[in-house]
């Protein structure tokens, strides 16, 4: 004990000083909460989010844009128990038990279907895709692959990604020996790294790192999506329980107008406007 | 006047002291409340032996997850236990004094390595490594078990380095004046008497393993099913709860916390068990 007496004190002032910091970080934090707006939910439009509330800050300092993660099950869940101003969900169609009243589309969103560069299949139809997720195909060879076991790589429950997915493909059983990733970008390092897996994603997330296969024929493309062609697509919506905040309310005019719009189709999302006229 | 000042420090301590004990029994309180009605409900049986975990179909089987918890920590165990012993032996007892001050602080500054970076680690590094050399997924229970042995590592270690530093000198020279060996005097009467503290440390690290989360939802694979081998993916306890808990509601939500209820039984089972040990060795060395 008293060997220690002699270092405690020299150290005595970080105690008080740290406190003071931190209560200073704490009030400085809490100062403008009035003119600040959350976002939370979908990962798969986590990013884009990001860079728009990136933009809207630098155009308008006295708000500011926070975004979190979760999946689109969190940016129901937050949106209705008000843990976020507005909540995010990419889905096909949003579950009629979750009582949401304000919902805007603000951009639409292909699913591509990855595997690794390795492999040589490039062509996938619908039902294929479904055996495999239900675990009917095994092996790249029954595919006329090389003989290879097939990784499959899908996503938590809560994603809206992959309820979509699965909706689309029609119901199934996931196989069990499915791998589960909890975000987009760990489906793609998955299956960036292993030559045997198949994963599927957000268009707008497709990387060198991966190759997109064809699905029934049609490569996953800004136009063939935009004609409707191309059917794994959803819609990424905003939830607000209620009229939104005058603050949220400015966030979402800018995602819908003409620069957010912009920002989100040069990133590879599809605007919104075009899914008024397709659906 | 002192007697005085002294009480009321007491008192302080005191209060302090319990305000831990109140955390565990609120903690402990909240997910028992929260859990055992859906234990009732479903049923302890189909909940802890089915092997079908599909909460949006209505079937919450956890077997498979209590199975991979235990793979991951007796693997992790089997990894890191070894090497922390035998390290902290080394360090205690064999090497000069020049190399325990540069080692063992660079042992206890692995305990500061957030566990998403080993997590991240095992992702980059070793389970491509896996794949390659053994096949499976490389997201696997032995990935897990290695990184967790890994995470382990400086809590093992440097508790059993205080536990053979206890062993009073006495012990040693008396070894040494029958004739033993450096070796034979650790392996017959420092060990030995070492033992409960190197125990301990053991137990400290086996609750690391089966309480870390991040790390192995990143390298585990995640996936619902009951691992046949090593290289299989595999879902633990802490990932089941952690991978789902943000968007479950109603029953999901309370299976979920019937999952924490597991994980704190299988916990205690183990403190408990060890304690056991502890005690019946301690009693047959008298």
């Amino acid at each position: 004990m008293s060997r220690m007496l002699p270092r405690a004190r020299p150290r005595s002032w970080r105690v008080p000083v740290f406190i003071a910091v931190a209560c200073g970080l704490l009030a400085g934090s809490c100062a403008d909460r009035a003119s600040s707006v959350t976002l939370a939910g979908s990962t798969a439009f986590q990013p884009f989010a990001e860079k728009l509330a990136d933009a809207y800050d630098a155009a308008h300092p006295e708000i500011d844009v926070t975004v979190q993660g979760g999946g689109s099950a969190v940016g129901i869940s937050a949106a209705i128990n008000g843990a976020a101003q507005i909540g995010m969900a990419d889905l096909v169609e949003l579950p009629p038990d979750a009582k949401i009243p304000t919902a805007f589309v603000v951009a639409r969103d292909g699913i591509a279907v990855i595997v690794n560069p390795a492999n040589g299949i490039a062509d996938l139809t619908m039902a294929r895709i479904r055996d495999i997720y239900a675990g009917a195909i095994r092996n790249w060879k029954d595919l006329g692959g090389p003989d290879r076991l097939i990784t499959v790589v899908s996503r938590e429950s809560g994603s809206g990604t992959r309820s979509s997915f699965e909706t689309i493909l029609g119901r199934f059983d996931l196989a069990d020996s499915a791998i589960i990733q909890d975000s987009n970008g760990t489906v793609r390092a998955t299956v960036a790294d292993d030559a045997g897996a198949i994963g599927y994603l957000s268009y707008g997330l497709v990387s060198d790192a991966i190759k997109a296969v064809k699905v029934d024929g049609l490569p996953c493309t800004t136009e063939l999506i935009l004609a409707g062609k191309y059917r794994l697509v959803r819609p990424i919506y905003f939830l607000c329980m209620g009229e939104p905040s005058p603050a949220a309310k400015g966030f979402i005019d800018y995602v819908l107008g003409p620069a957010g719009q912009a920002s989100i189709e040069a990133d590879g999302l599809l605007p919104a406007t075009t899914s008024r006229g397709a659906r | 006047m002192k007697a005085a000042s002294d009480r009321i420090a007491e008192r302080i301590l005191l209060a302090v002291a319990c305000t831990a004990i109140l955390c565990l029994l609120v903690i402990a309180a909240f997910i028992f409340k929260e859990g055992i009605p859906f234990l009732l409900k479903v049923g302890p049986r189909d909940f802890l032996f089915s092997s079908d975990w599909r909460p949006d179909a209505g079937s919450y089987g956890i077997f498979p997850m209590i199975a991979s918890s235990l793979w991951v920590t007796f693997g992790a165990l089997a990894i890191g236990a070894p090497l922390g012993i035998s390290g902290a032996i080394f360090l205690a007892e064999f090497s000069p004094p020049a190399v325990v001050q540069v080692v063992k602080p660079a042992i206890e500054l692995l305990a500061g390595i957030p566990s998403v970076v080993f997590g991240f680690i095992g992702v980059m590094v070793l389970a491509p490594f896996i794949r390659r050399v053994a096949g499976g997924p490389g997201l696997s229970v032995l990935a897990a078990a290695i990184v967790l042995g890994v995470m382990i590592l400086p809590t093992v270690m440097s508790i059993s380095i205080d536990a053979l530093r206890a062993v009073p000198q006495s012990f040693r020279e008396g070894a040494f004046a029958l004739g033993a060996t450096r070796w034979q005097a650790v392996r017959m009467v420092v060990l030995k008497a070492a033992r409960s503290g190197l125990l301990a440390g053991t137990i400290l690290g086996m609750g690391r393993a089966i309480g870390e989360t991040m790390a192995v939802i990143m390298v585990a694979g995640n996936s619902v099913k009951m691992p046949a081998s090593p290289l299989d993916s595999a879902r633990t306890l802490t990932a089941n709860i952690a991978l789902e808990m943000g968007y479950a509601t109603g029953l999901h939500r309370q299976a979920l916390f019937a999952t924490g209820i597991v994980l704190f039984v299988v916990i205690m089972i183990l403190n408990a068990s060890a304690m056991a040990a502890l005690k019946r060795k301690g009693a047959a060395r008298r």
